[in-house]
């Protein structure tokens, strides 16, 4: 039941946007928070619920070509991710969903209106990117090395208001060059499926984003950093 | 280069069954092998060779042999129902696998549709599967069988309308923690008028009944009703063909274990159960087939695999909290990350040995994707 002191995530359109693991980013952000001794609502809002306005953290997933465009009409049309993040909510999209927050995607060939929340657009690469994607972050987000695994067709280009959230040094990422794009407290990466599995301190970030705290209390990640080890020396080779 | 004609003039004069799905068409395919033994000589790609290749190879060792049940890779199923013109098709089910190199489960089910659309035949499919039915439903004649279906992740949007799949007894929210819905129950879709179709042929507890409602012990050897459901599609495929339920059964009872998969090994006092699986489909119902007894994990990433190892997530490795649990495999690390976020404690073993070394005396449960199975099954001797 929703208490006044709960940090609320919302897991936005799992129907459309669920595509490979990627409730595995609500699982591990609901731990984490309880580790810290936050008591967690999850919520799962499907496309023909309404999306609730108070949440603290949203999360978006990937999915395929259609869901994709009908998740971003059903959204648009709906409002509330919008107004959340005008209260400042914080906004966790992969793949799919991380286009769809830009100004515009394509889906099944045709150019598609997003929800604008990213300053950026997204188009079509002549090839599909799938593998390991690495890349250092953001400087100014004090994390280490992004790891995760791509899959998608899609090629990002970011406006001015928008930043990179890391440098490529394995895949493609947006472009080759970049990685990712956040802004005010809204992040999106390719990074797919259960991206905060490899990237703790990502989750960590959005809670400390959702909370306003500025340190959170450490938890044992000797398996996730065993994980972060492995793939980034095999992304290394 | 192979003729691509070849598989064609091959396929003439044979009555074929094509046996397709993402899980359970390997072990599908030995028991309709099984259950048409009854007419005489099938042949078969019994290796698990299921693409045209090996359907070619199979059926230019088959002689003049009359019957062939083929196992086809989802993906090959409807070049290889142009190239054979089967009697019978078998569709099992359709869910993600692979999915860094597969199709989407959506286009998929597109991909059947559009296939017997093109090549009218008779379908025996699992009217559990909105996917499977949504694909099957064009065929002039369909033999619907409950063979239920665990996973619902990738079945919740209609393939015909992109209205909302409602399923009964369930609240039609995707699980937090899914670990599936009941195996076989009454699905309609909320938007349009594709519904479950009224099945022939059922399960009801451990028997399986046919279309005239006559009920049948079914002296499987093989673990979990996901096979019992397998053996009631093999049952209707020969029945098709002509073969009597009752001839049939006896036949089923001889398939023991499958390259391998439900193996039973014996090794320093462990009665080691060898279980494959590569989807998260698979794995539930993995988790349904294995006792409550000390339990082995092996991933790997693998080019067989799918490097992708995110699929981790979407399975719910719950039933095995309680058991002694033991990780190994290329990608222990991810196992490790997600049974620690499941809340199933666990230790890391480097090797099948000493997972064997690490586990009291009784049995030993197995459950590896594809290439971490073929590494023990490789320890175990090539254990078939």
């Amino acid at each position: 039941m929703s208490t006044e002191s709960s940090l609320r995530l919302v897991w936005v359109y799992p129907d459309l946007l669920s595509t490979y693991g990627d409730r595995g980013n609500l699982l591990i952000l609901s731990r984490r928070a309880q580790l810290r001794g936050m008591p967690v609502e999850s919520i799962e809002v499907r496309s023909d619920q309404p999306v609730p306005v108070t949440g603290d953290v949203y999360l978006l997933g990937g999915g395929e070509d259609g869901p994709q465009a009908l998740a971003a009409q059903r959204l648009a049309r709906d409002g509330g991710l919008g107004r959340a993040v005008e209260r400042r909510a914080v906004v966790f999209a992969v793949c799919a969903g991380y286009q769809l927050l830009g100004h515009s995607f394509f889906a099944k060939g045709q150019k598609c209106p997003g929800l604008g929340l990213l300053d950026l657009d997204s188009d079509r690469g002549a090839t599909r990117a799938v593998g390991e994607l690495a890349g250092e972050i953001d400087i100014r987000l004090g994390l280490p090395a992004l790891t995760g695994f791509e899959n998608h067709g899609g090629r990002t280009h970011l406006g001015p208001q928008a930043n990179p959230l890391a440098r490529v040094s394995l895949g493609i990422g947006n472009d080759g060059t970049t990685e990712g794009a956040w802004q005010g407290s809204v992040l999106g990466t390719y990074s797919h499926g259960p991206a905060l599995s490899r990237n703790p301190q990502i989750a960590d970030l959005l809670l400390r984003w959702a909370t306003g705290t500025a340190t959170l209390p450490p938890i044992d990640d000797a398996w996730p950093n065993r994980l972060r080890g492995e793939r980034l020396s095999a992304a290394a080779r | 280069m192979i003729d691509p004609e070849l598989l064609t003039h091959l396929a003439e004069g044979r009555r074929i069954a094509l046996i397709s799905g993402t899980n359970g068409k390997t072990t599908t395919t030995r028991l309709t092998t099984a259950a048409l033994g009854v007419l005489g000589e099938v042949a078969t790609n019994s290796l698990g060779a299921n693409m045209p290749s090996g359907h070619t190879s199979a059926l230019a060792k088959a002689g003049d042999t009359p019957l062939a049940v083929l196992e086809v890779d989802e993906h090959y199923l409807p070049q290889v129902l142009t190239a054979t013109r089967p009697e019978v098709v078998a569709l099992l089910n359709l869910s993600r696998d692979q999915l860094d190199r597969a199709k989407e489960v959506a286009m998929m089910a597109q991909l059947w549709r559009d296939a017997l659309r093109a090549h009218p035949v008779h379908v025996v499919a699992n009217a559990d599967d909105p996917m499977v039915v949504w694909a099957a439903q064009v065929s002039p004649e369909v033999t619907w069988v409950a063979s239920g279906q665990r996973w619902h992740d990738d079945s919740w949007v209609c393939p015909e309308c992109g209205g909302s799949i409602a399923r009964a007894g369930e609240a039609g929210e995707p699980g937090l923690e899914s670990g599936g819905g009941s195996p076989s129950s009454q699905w309609r879709c909320t938007g349009c008028a594709l519904r479950r179709p009224d099945p022939e042929w059922t399960i009801d507890g451990g028997l399986v009944v046919d279309p005239d409602g006559a009920r049948h012990e079914v002296k499987l050897r093989l673990p979990g009703r996901v096979n019992l459901a397998n053996a009631a599609t093999a049952l209707a495929v020969a029945a098709r063909f002509g073969v009597a339920t009752l001839d049939a059964l006896p036949r089923l009872t001889e398939v023991t274990s499958i390259a391998g998969r439900y193996a039973q090994v014996v090794r320093d006092g462990r009665a080691i159960r060898l279980l494959l699986a590569k989807n998260p489909a698979g794995w539930l119902e993995a988790f349904d087939m294995a006792d409550d007894a000390p339990t082995l994990l092996a991933i790997n990433a693998r080019d067989p695999d799918g490097l992708d190892t995110s699929w981790l997530f979407d399975v719910d490795f719950s039933p095995v909290r309680g058991r002694q649990v033991l990780i190994s495999g290329d990608r222990a690390y991810d196992l490790a990350v997600r049974l620690e976020v499941n809340g199933v404690p666990f230790s890391h073993v480097k090797s099948f040995r000493e997972a064997v070394a690490s586990v009291p005396e009784g049995r030993l449960e197995v459950i590896a994707n594809y290439t971490a199975f073929q590494d023990i099954r490789a320890e175990l001797d090539r254990v078939n």
